[in-house]
């Protein structure tokens, strides 16, 4: 019961209290670029949840058996930063053989998330928090949910934008930019919460 | 020193490791891409409007491929895309009848439309036609918040002097975007070489109909056109008129029976232009052998 309560807790966390997005400033770059139309959201969404809990697992592993015993913790980024590139890759091989549908959905999603700075961000947070394994997993995947919730409200938000009379200097960016800015915001009133 | 080696051996083994698995899996998950698809992806316009039938230009490309699919669906294309694919393919090239849009209604635009109320909602068609059956006192003409003019992605519907919605014959790739995109289904796809159509849709009684359309250009239902139509090709349905296309042979005799104008026939003036040479050259011929004979009686009389 206590697993269950902390893993609730966890969740939580990840998705409202310290969400990627709005709350570490992680992954700005889709938040913006990605979220006009619901659709690319929901599949940029999703091929992050999957790259997320993937580069969860594996980098735990990768540190914990290989950079601690030797005493290398220094060069966390760079087998971080490989390991996911890679792992990306064989991932996006292994969805075109076996899964036509699903890459069609995810497309350029799956190779654009190889660098982005979230999925290395959630795999050196894992490390500085010192989760056991299941927990480093679960991490990813909530925090790859979190990044999904916000994407698809902005995205829903700014497809609702594009009916709305707004002022010429307005229309398009600028008021994204201060959309976000109001999301931030209201996630902002999650800080308070604590378990 | 031994930091610097065990750095150089773990990322070095990584990198290898990663490497040839990489390698392994791209043999291993390979798959076959007819580079026919590709090929003809290219050629495709690449709008994605989806007037082929198929989700987008790639999935068309593939269906083509894959599964022999017709190559002649692609509207925006036009026949040179079609000889392209039908090169591709080693395959004849068959030309489809090229489509264009027909708005079925001729409002007069915003200035000679009666108004029920002033809209000022969500500046869609779709809203707008929500509101008590539309702002303007037709409940089946046009409401002006240029759906179809935002669905058309080629810049084919223009807006006239008096603000009435105008295909652009040229720019118009018949891909039916524009069709879904009316609430009030006045656009149709029609093959360009008709010209006569009749550019109402109100299914009102004539008198309401004639007393509703500011631009009092309603179809009446009077028939006159039927009884008209040398082929047959005018139907009355529900208190419209409705052109079977397949029938018409764009004579456009209809249009000059018509009491209000609903029919409209862009070769209206040229074909009156040629009847009137016709009429003023049978004149003239009639009228030669006249002047011929009072000149030959003039010279005899001298």
């Amino acid at each position: 019961m206590e697993f269950l309560a902390k893993i609730f807790a966890m969740a939580i966390a990840a998705i409202f209290v310290q969400n990627f997005v709005l709350m570490r400033f992680l992954g700005l770059c889709p938040y913006i670029g990605v979220s006009k139309k619901l659709d690319s959201a929901l599949g940029m969404g999703m091929a992050v949840i999957f790259v997320m809990t993937m580069a969860s697992t594996f980098t735990w592993l990768i540190q914990t058996y290989l950079l601690v015993p030797l005493k290398i913790e220094f060069l966390q980024t760079i087998a971080f930063i490989l390991t996911i590139a890679s792992l990306v890759q064989l991932v996006e091989m292994i969805i075109q053989k076996t899964a036509p549908a699903l890459y069609k959905a995810l497309g350029v999603f799956l190779p654009l998330i190889t660098t982005n700075c979230a999925v290395l961000g959630v795999a050196i947070l894992n490390i500085n928090e010192e989760y056991t394994f299941i927990f480093a997993i679960l991490n990813g995947l909530f925090a790859g949910l979190g990044f999904t919730l916000v994407l698809i409200l902005m995205a829903g938000i700014r497809e609702r934008l594009e009916r709305a009379e707004l002022p010429r200097t307005m229309r398009g960016m600028p008021i994204a930019m201060i959309v976000a800015g109001c999301m931030a915001l209201a996630f902002l009133g999650f800080s308070g919460l604590k378990f | 020193m031994s930091i610097i080696l065990y750095s150089i051996a773990t990322l070095g083994t990584l990198g290898v490791i990663y490497g040839l698995g990489l390698a392994f899996a791209s043999k291993k998950f390979h798959v076959d891409i007819d580079p026919k698809i590709e090929q003809i992806n290219e050629i495709l316009p690449g709008v994605n409007c989806g007037a082929c039938g198929y989700p987008g230009c790639s999935a068309y490309a593939e269906a083509i491929v894959k599964h022999s699919a017709e190559i002649n669906k692609c509207a925006p294309g036009g026949d040179e895309v079609i000889a392209n694919i039908a090169k591709i393919m080693g395959m004849e090239a068959t030309s489809a009848d090229k489509k264009i849009a027909v708005i079925h209604c001729q409002s007069g635009g915003t200035n000679n439309t009666f108004f029920r109320y002033k809209y000022h909602g969500i500046p869609t068609c779709k809203a707008a036609v929500l509101v008590s059956s539309g702002p303007n006192l037709c409940n089946y003409g046009c409401v002006f918040q240029n759906d179809c003019i935002a669905a058309c992605q080629f810049d084919a519907i223009h807006l006239d002097e008096n603000g009435m919605r105008i295909v652009d014959k040229n720019n118009c790739t018949g891909c039916g975007a524009c069709v879904i995109a009316c609430p009030r289904n006045l656009i149709e796809l029609v093959s360009i070489k008709k010209r006569v159509h009749v550019l109402c849709t109100s299914h009102d009684k004539g008198a309401v109909s004639r007393k509703v359309c500011g631009n009092k250009t309603a179809c009446i239902a009077c028939s006159l056109c039927v009884k008209k139509c040398p082929v047959e090709a005018i139907e009355m349905q529900d208190n419209v008129a409705v052109i079977i296309y397949d029938k018409c042979i764009n004579c456009g005799q209809c249009t000059d029976v018509c009491p209000t104008s609903a029919i409209f026939d862009p070769l209206k003036e040229v074909r009156a232009k040629k009847k009137a040479e016709a009429k003023a050259k049978a004149e003239a011929i009639n009228k030669q052998p006249e002047e011929q004979k009072t000149t030959e009686i003039l010279e005899d009389t001298k």
